[in-house]
C-alpha cells in the first residue's frame, strides 16, 4: 500500500529564489525502511519537512507539485492531522523537549489529542518499558545525557502510534552500543508494527544491514535509490562522498583482486561469511 | 623531554549527590593527538570541563601548565585551552561571521591590525570567508560548527579541545575536520577530541583514552586499545568495521591494527592466497 507519494515536487524556502528540491519523484509504500543520506546541505530535512507537513504549514515557502502522504496533501491539512500519523524526530532532541519531566514529555502530544489519562498513563508505560525510560520518568529532560534526551524524543513519537516515524539524524548524540539498541528498536518497530520508517543519517555502518532501502540526494535531488548493497558500489555513490561502509570498501577491493564475493556485505559479519564462503569453495577444489 | 602540560591526580567531582567522576589519574604531554572515548554520560564532557577551569574538581587537582586550576580565572585558562563544544549554537551569538570570529581576540586585547589578520587566516582555514558579513545563524550545521571551531583558532590556543566534532558532519566535513586536526597537530599544538565516532578515530589518533561510568578503564596507543574488543564493550562502544571484521575473521584472537580497507584485503591475500596456505 503506497503511504508517500510526491511528483515533480520542488521547494524554495521563503522569498528565496534558491531551489532546496528539484523535480522530486518518490514513492514509499506501507512498511519500507528507508535510509536517507547525501552531503549536508542536499535537501535531505527539508525533504522530510515536506513529509509530516512542517513544510508549508510551519515553514513558509513555494512548494510545487503533486503531494499525497496517507491521503493527505500536506497543503490543505493541518499539522495536528498529520502529527498524529507522522512522526518526526529531529537531529537536536533539546530543541523538541520543553517540558518539566519525560513523563510529561511523554504525555503531552495525547494529551492534545484529548485521551483520557489512564489510557496515556497505560501507553507511556508501555513505551517507557521498550525504550528503558522508566527510571528517568521523573527527571528533567535537560538533566539528561544527549543519548537519553534523545530516547526520550523518539519514546514521545511512539506514543502517538505514528503509521510513519521519520528520524532526523537520531544517532549522532549516541554511543555505538545505544546507537546500535536504537537501531534495533526502530527495526522491530518496523517489523512487528508495521511502521514505515524513514531515517536520515551520515553514519551508514551500524544502520545499513537493516533498511530495506537507500536513497541518495545531491543538491536537491535523488540521485540514486534502491537497495543499498546495489547503491553502495555504484560510481555514483563513490563520486557522492557518502563515506560508503569500510566493509563495502573492502568489497571493491577484492573485486580488484578478482575476488568476488556472492553479495555486497553490509556489515563484518557478513563479510566474513562471504570470504570463509570463498575459502573452503577452494579448499573443496 | 615531552613536556606535561595537563597533570590530573586523584580528580573527584560530584554533581549534586553522585560523583561522576572518580579518581581521574591523567597527564597529558605537549603535541599530543588524543581521542577520549566513552558512553553517553560517562562523564567525558565533566572530565574536559576541568581542563579550562569551567568546573573545578570537588577533591583532588588538576594543573594545566603546571598550575593548579583552582588558582586561575577562566579567562587565563581559555587563552591557553580553547573548547570546542557540542552544539555550536551555545557558542554564536555575534551578529555577524567576522565578529563572531574577532570576538575573543577583542577581549583578548589584540590590536585592530592582529585581529584583522587572525580573523581572515582562521576564516580562511575553516572555508568560511564568502560569509564574512552573514549572520552565523543563516549558516548550515556544518558551517556553524567550522564557525565555532574558527572562533577558537583565532586566538592560538596551546590546547585545543573538541566535543563530539563529528556530530551532523557529512563525509567531506569530517575529512575536512581530520585535515585540520593533522595541521593543528603539525603546528604543535596538543589535540583532544570527546567522541563516540569510533569509524573516525581509526588511524588518526595515537593515543586513545578510554573512560567508562566516571572512570578511565584504559588510556593507551590506538593500536592496542581499538583492537580489545571485549574493552570497548565495556564502554558501550563498537569496534570499527574493519577491526571487528579482522577481529571475526581471525576467530577473535591475534588481531591486528588494520587502519584501511586495503590492509584488510593484503591481509586476506596473504592467509588465503598465497601458495604456502593451500
Amino acid at each position: 500500500m503506497m503511504q508517500i507519494f510526491l511528483k515533480n515536487v520542488s521547494f524554495w524556502y521563503g522569498d528565496s529564489d534558491k531551489l532546496v528540491l528539484k523535480n522530486i519523484n518518490l514513492k514509499i509504500d506501507k512498511g519500507e525502511f528507508v535510509l536517507i543520506t547525501g552531503p549536508s546541505g542536499c535537501g535531505k530535512t527539508t525533504l522530510c519537512r515536506i513529509l509530516n507537513g512542517l513544510i508549508p504549514n510551519f515553514y513558509s515557502g513555494k512548494l510545487i507539485g503533486e503531494i499525497n502522504i496517507l491521503g493527505y496533501d500536506v497543503r490543505k491539512t493541518p499539522t495536528y492531522v498529520l502529527a498524529k500519523n507522522v512522526g518526526m524526530v529531529f537531529q537536536n532532541p533539546e530543541n523538541q523537549l520543553f517540558l518539566s519531566s519525560v513523563e510529561r514529555e511523554l504525555a503531552f502530544g495525547l494529551e492534545n489529542l484529548g485521551m483520557h489519562p489512564n489510557e496515556i498513563r497505560k501507553k507511556i508505560y508501555f513505551i517507557s518499558k521498550i525504550m528503558g525510560l522508566e527510571s528517568i520518568l521523573e527527571k528533567a529532560p535537560y538533566e539528561l545525557s544527549g543519548g537519553q534526551q534523545q530516547k526520550v524524543a523518539i519514546a514521545s513519537m511512539l506514543v502517538m502510534e505514528p503509521k510513519i516515524l521519520i528520524l532526523d539524524e537520531p544517532t549522532s548524540n549516541l554511543d555505538p552500543i545505544s546507537t546500535l539498541n536504537l537501531i534495533k528498536l526502530i527495526s522491530d518497530l518496523n517489523r512487528k508494527l508495521d511502521i514505515t520508517i524513514i531515517v536520515v543519517e551520515h553514519r551508514l555502518e551500524l544502520i545499513s544491514p537493516i533498511v530495506s532501502r537507500v536513497i541518495l540526494m545531491k543538491n536537491g535531488r535523488i540521485v540514486l535509490d534502491g537497495d543499498p548493497r546495489k547503491i553502495f558500489v555504484e560510481k555514483k555513490a563513490e563520486a557522492l562522498g557518502i563515506g560508503i561502509p569500510k566493509v563495502v570498501e573492502i568489497y571493491k577491493e577484492l573485486c580488484k583482486e578478482n575476488i568476488r564475493l556472492s553479495r555486497v556485505p553490509l556489515s563484518p559479519k557478513e563479510l566474513v561469511d562471504e570470504i570463509r564462503r570463498i575459502v573452503y569453495e577452494r579448499k573443496d577444489n | 623531554m615531552r613536556e606535561k602540560i595537563i597533570e590530573i591526580r586523584k580528580l573527584w567531582f560530584k554533581y549534586e549527590n553522585t560523583f561522576v567522576l572518580k579518581d581521574i589519574n591523567l597527564d597529558i604531554y605537549k603535541g599530543e593527538t588524543i581521542a577520549i572515548l566513552g558512553e553517553n554520560g560517562a562523564g567525558k564532557t565533566t572530565l574536559i570541563k576541568h581542563f579550562n577551569g569551567l568546573l573545578k574538581p570537588t577533591s583532588g587537582y588538576v594543573k594545566v601548565f603546571g598550575k593548579d586550576i583552582r588558582e586561575s580565572s577562566v579567562a587565563e585558562l581559555a587563552r591557553k585551552v580553547g573548547m570546542v563544544f557540542q552544539n555550536p549554537d551555545h557558542q554564536l551569538f555575534a551578529e555577524t561571521v567576522w565578529e563572531e570570529v574577532a570576538f575573543a581576540l577583542k577581549n583578548f586585547g589584540y590590536s585592530k591590525k592582529i585581529i584583522e589578520k587572525r580573523v581572515k587566516w582562521a576564516l580562511e582555514i575553516m572555508g568560511l570567508t564568502q560569509y564574512s558579513n552573514n549572520s552565523p545563524f543563516s549558516l548550515s550545521d556544518g558551517e556553524r560548527k567550522r564557525l565555532s571551531i574558527a572562533s577558537i583558532l583565532c586566538y592560538d590556543p596551546d590546547i585545543i579541545v573538541f566535543d563530539e566534532p563529528t556530530v551532523g558532519q557529512d563525509f567531506y566535513q569530517k575529512e575536512r575536520l581530520a585535515e585540520i586536526l593533522k595541521l593543528l597537530a603539525t603546528r604543535g599544538k596538543t589535540i583532544i577530541v570527546v567522541t563516540h565516532d569510533i569509524e573516525f578515530i581509526v588511524g588518526r589518533f595515537n593515543r586513545i583514552i578510554v573512560i567508562s561510568k566516571g572512570k578511565i578503564i584504559a588510556d593507551g596507543l590506538a593500536s592496542k586499545i581499538l583492537t580489545n574488543i571485549e574493552l570497548l564493550r565495556k564502554a558501550n562502544l563498537y569496534p570499527p568495521q574493519l577491526i571487528y571484521a579482522n577481529y571475526l575473521f581471525n576467530e577473535k584472537k591475534n588481531i591486528s591494527y588494520i587502519e584501511t580497507p586495503r590492509e584488510f584485503v593484503k591481509m586476506i591475500l596473504r592467509r588465503v592466497y598465497e601458495p604456502k596456505s593451500l
